[in-house]
């Protein structure tokens, strides 16, 4: 290096030149390390949300038939007796059956028959019934309903079952995919929003299963786990962050509380079952023996949260309180807690939002029978929306598969909202000091 | 008699106390020559109303547990408690004066009740210990406790009758600890570095507004329920992975430990995310600083300063991470399997010790038959093992932590 050079500009030929490229391109590689594994994680969510709303989209749309529906005397009132009782007792199978043969006159074997049979659902049946029961005077007469279709049907016409596949290995046979399709050439064959899918309980039937009962019995488990994780957590915190003297004790419920919330949660599962099934002695299966597990569950993610929130809020509201007379209660009650309640708010619904989708300890206590009936009270047995999932993802029958995205999708939204309630509540009542 | 409909009538009497007590103060602070009440009316009826319910309450309760529960018992409960609860409202209103001190002593109650409150924290975890300890100790009384550490065949299908042919049920639990460590130490691996390294990018390189964006988005990984995981494990991600493996000419099963545990790192993700953030955040900017001014490049700077500083914390974070895998239940139930082979090839299947405790417990209402008792057994290594992982990870990020200030 000559004198006549600026010292500080480093030439190519230069040793430190190619250290400081070296360097340089270091530096490139580990940013975009960083970029790199935040693509992937953001690949794995997106790929995982479209996988679920693919498959499940398909579970909020049915198959219907129209077929021509003879309500025949001869079955229907053979007496002549069209009171409810009469009504009640009378196998509407058979209507359905004629009117399908009517369709297909030439199907006369008796296995195919049994074919011809199945491509209606045993919800169409059901149909039938509920219209003779609705109204009597129909009977005799005929007209052209639209019932809905057998799931195998339903599947086929989703193309969830490929037609290409041999006969043997496929649940529907050649001559049922020739008859659909020929009722489906006469315009007899649509595709409808399935309302069924919000308004039914669970079935053993893929067609027919819905999940209101699911979603009812989650909307109890929510209602035990907020009524007493929220008293419990937020007088907890309120205890430990504004009264609690500094001594041993107090540590301890502190430190107590951090390790709660690592617990796992199939652990307050087993709780659950040990101390509210088998010591208490209540009802196995309720939506109240979730909310009482759930809620243990969420109380140290609240307690934490909460404490968060009333230490957020300064010290000179605590003292110009005071100083105004105020006793250290009316101080937390009428200044702090109000004005930490957003934050509370914010970290109890999103408690919340994990106990809706929590699993494993409800399947401890219970609540993983099959029930389809829509729970009534909170000491009914029920199913929760994640268990339900859980429970068709177990089913072999394929119409269960587009239902558990489905039930997925209706749980994310559960979510979503949730959050949404959260992130607003947030960025609305968030006070910066 | 439905407690509900108790407890309403109970606390209809109670409220009934509150406004007795609190018209009998606005009446006697009116009359001026008295003098002024020493609080507020409705702190008076505070205390009438709750000295009603709570023993009326509680008095009901006991009632209902201790007598046979039938029709016409439970009405008598109910009357006696309701009685009680009339009684005391009108002795209470009889006595309160306008110089009782009503406000200090309902603020000594209300902050009595959150005492109690923050107590309960304490008698979970006493229930949990109990819950899972009564069980375990009459597994033991079954299966000495060094086969079930040091066993290595576990298959607990018992026979259901003497004269059955079954097996006898073997209860060695090291295939299935095993399987849990290695399906969690898969989930490590890709929880670890994606995890710490978003942080690091997000921290240290991203502007404000990506940070706002991206932050929530891959916090959306932490709010997908686990049962969602487990399907999706199950149904897309361990087809795919069998027929990746048929392309590269290996047999994977279809329950494999790698789906499984990929996809628990997924889980995993925000959770180191958002616990590395935290730590590497809190490294002061006077390091930062120094290290630019000694010119050091930003990765230079983040390796050599910055995460020598963060690494107790980052310690406790996957510290507190692996506890999390290890208890995670759904998605080993749903995608990894539940024979116990004892293997540490990620590519055959595994099973781990929540699948185990969800298969040998669902369905179960008898706990008198070792298999059913293995089910405690198990979960009281679960919680020992993530409550040491817990303690660990506090002790070192308290011990290590270097204190700037």
């Amino acid at each position: 290096m000559t004198n006549s050079e600026n010292p500080y500009i480093v030439r190519k030929d230069n040793p430190a030149h190619k250290r400081l490229l070296k360097r340089k391109a270091k530096e490139v590689r580990f940013q975009s390390y960083g970029i790199i594994s935040i693509a992937i994680a953001s690949l794995f969510l997106l790929t995982l949300l479209t996988t679920i709303v693919t498959e499940g989209t398909g579970a909020f749309f049915k198959t219907e038939i129209k077929l021509s529906i003879l309500f025949d005397e001869e079955i229907i009132a053979p007496n002549g007796d069209t009171s409810i009782e009469a009504l009640a007792k009378i196998n509407y199978v058979k209507i359905v059956r004629n009117s399908l043969k009517e369709l297909f006159p030439d199907v006369k074997k008796r296995k195919e028959l049994r074919r011809l049979y199945g491509l209606m659902s045993n919800a169409s049946e059901l149909k039938v019934r509920a219209m003779v029961e609705a109204d009597p005077s129909i009977i005799g007469t005929r007209s052209e309903i639209w019932l809905p279709a057998s799931s195998d049907i339903d599947m086929l016409m989703k193309g969830n079952i490929s037609r290409d596949i041999e006969e043997k290995l496929r649940r529907v046979k050649d001559n049922q995919i020739a008859w659909v399709d020929k009722i489906a050439l006469e315009g007899n064959l649509r595709c409808k929003f399935n309302t069924e899918f919000f308004t039914n309980g669970d079935s053993r039937e893929p067609e027919q299963a819905g999940i209101l009962g699911a979603m009812i019995g989650s909307f109890f488990v929510i209602l035990v786990c907020i009524g007493v994780a929220m008293p419990l957590g937020v007088g907890t915190a309120i205890y430990l962050q504004e009264f609690a003297p500094k001594n041993k004790f107090t540590d301890i419920i502190e430190v107590n509380i951090n390790n709660l919330a690592a617990v796992p949660s199939i652990v307050y599962g087993l709780l659950g079952l040990a101390v509210f099934l088998n010591f208490f002695g209540m009802p196995r299966s309720s939506a109240m023996v979730g909310g009482f597990a759930l809620s243990l569950l969420v109380l140290p993610t609240i307690v934490i949260t909460t404490r968060n929130a009333l230490a957020a809020v300064p010290p000179s509201i605590r003292d110009a309180a005071i100083g105004l007379g105020a006793s250290p209660m009316q101080t937390v009650m009428h200044h702090v807690v109000p004005l930490a309640m957003p934050g509370i708010m914010t970290g109890v619904i999103l408690s919340i939002a994990r106990a809706i989708g929590e699993t494993a300890p409800l399947l401890m206590i219970g609540m993983v029978a099959f029930v389809a009936d829509v729970p009534s009270s909170i000491s009914d047995p029920s199913t929760a929306l994640p268990v339900q999932i859980y429970l068709w993802f177990d089913s072999p029958e394929i119409g269960f598969k587009e239902k558990t995205s489905a039930a997925i999708m209706v749980l994310l939204a559960f979510l979503i909202v949730a959050n949404a309630v959260a992130v607003y509540l947030r960025n609305k009542f968030e006070r910066k000091w | 008699m439905n407690p509900v409909i108790a407890t309403l009538l109970i606390l209809l009497i109670s409220i009934g106390g509150f406004f007795l007590a609190k018209r009998k103060i606005v009446v006697a602070g009116s009359e001026v020559e008295r003098g002024r009440p020493y609080a507020l009316p409705r702190y008076y009826g505070y205390c009438t109303g709750f000295w009603s319910f709570v023993p009326a309450i509680i008095l009901f309760f006991i009632l209902l547990s201790t007598i046979p529960t039938s029709n016409f018992t439970s009405w008598i409960a109910l009357f006696a408690s309701a009685g009680l609860a009339i009684i005391i409202t009108f002795f209470a209103s009889s006595k309160i004066s306008p110089n009782f001190r009503a406000r200090n002593h309902v603020e000594k109650w209300f902050r009595t009740i959150i005492f109690i409150f923050s107590v309960t924290s304490i008698t979970v975890t006493i229930m949990i210990i109990a819950s899972v300890v009564f069980e375990s100790v009459r597994f033991f009384d079954k299966v000495p406790f060094t086969e079930f550490l040091f066993g290595t065949h576990w298959s607990p299908q018992t026979a259901m009758r003497a004269d059955q042919a079954g097996s006898s049920g073997s209860f060695g639990a090291v295939p299935v600890f095993l399987g849990t460590l290695l399906i969690t130490f898969i989930a490590m691996c890709v929880a670890a570095p994606l995890g710490l390294l978003s942080a690091i990018y997000l921290s240290e390189y991203a502007s404000s507004r990506v940070r706002k964006w991206v932050k929530p988005l891959l916090e959306i990984l932490a709010g997908v329920p686990t049962v969602v995981y487990g399907y999706f494990a199950a149904v897309t991600f361990a087809p795919f992975l069998r027929d990746m493996g048929d392309i590269a000419n290996l047999t994977i099963s279809s329950e494999s430990a790698l789906a499984a545990g990929i996809i628990m790192g997924v889980m995993i993700i925000p959770f180191v995310l958002s616990l590395s953030d935290d730590v590497i955040s809190s490294v002061p900017n006077s390091l930062r600083e120094a290290s630019s001014g000694l010119g050091a490049t930003k990765s230079e700077t983040i390796r050599k300063v910055i995460l020598p500083a963060a690494l107790p914390g980052v310690m406790g974070a996957m510290l507190l991470a692996t506890s999390r895998g290890i208890g995670e239940t759904m998605i080993v139930v749903m995608a990894a399997g539940l024979a116990a082979n004892l293997t540490f090839s990620p590519l055959e299947s595994v099973t781990t010790v929540t699948a185990q405790i969800v298969t040998l417990l669902v369905g179960d209402q008898e706990f008198d038959s070792a298999k059913t008792l293995a089910a405690f057994a198990l979960s009281l290594t679960l919680f020992v093992v993530t409550l040491l992982l817990n303690i660990i990870s506090m002790v070192i990020v308290r011990k290590y932590s270097e204190q700037y200030d």
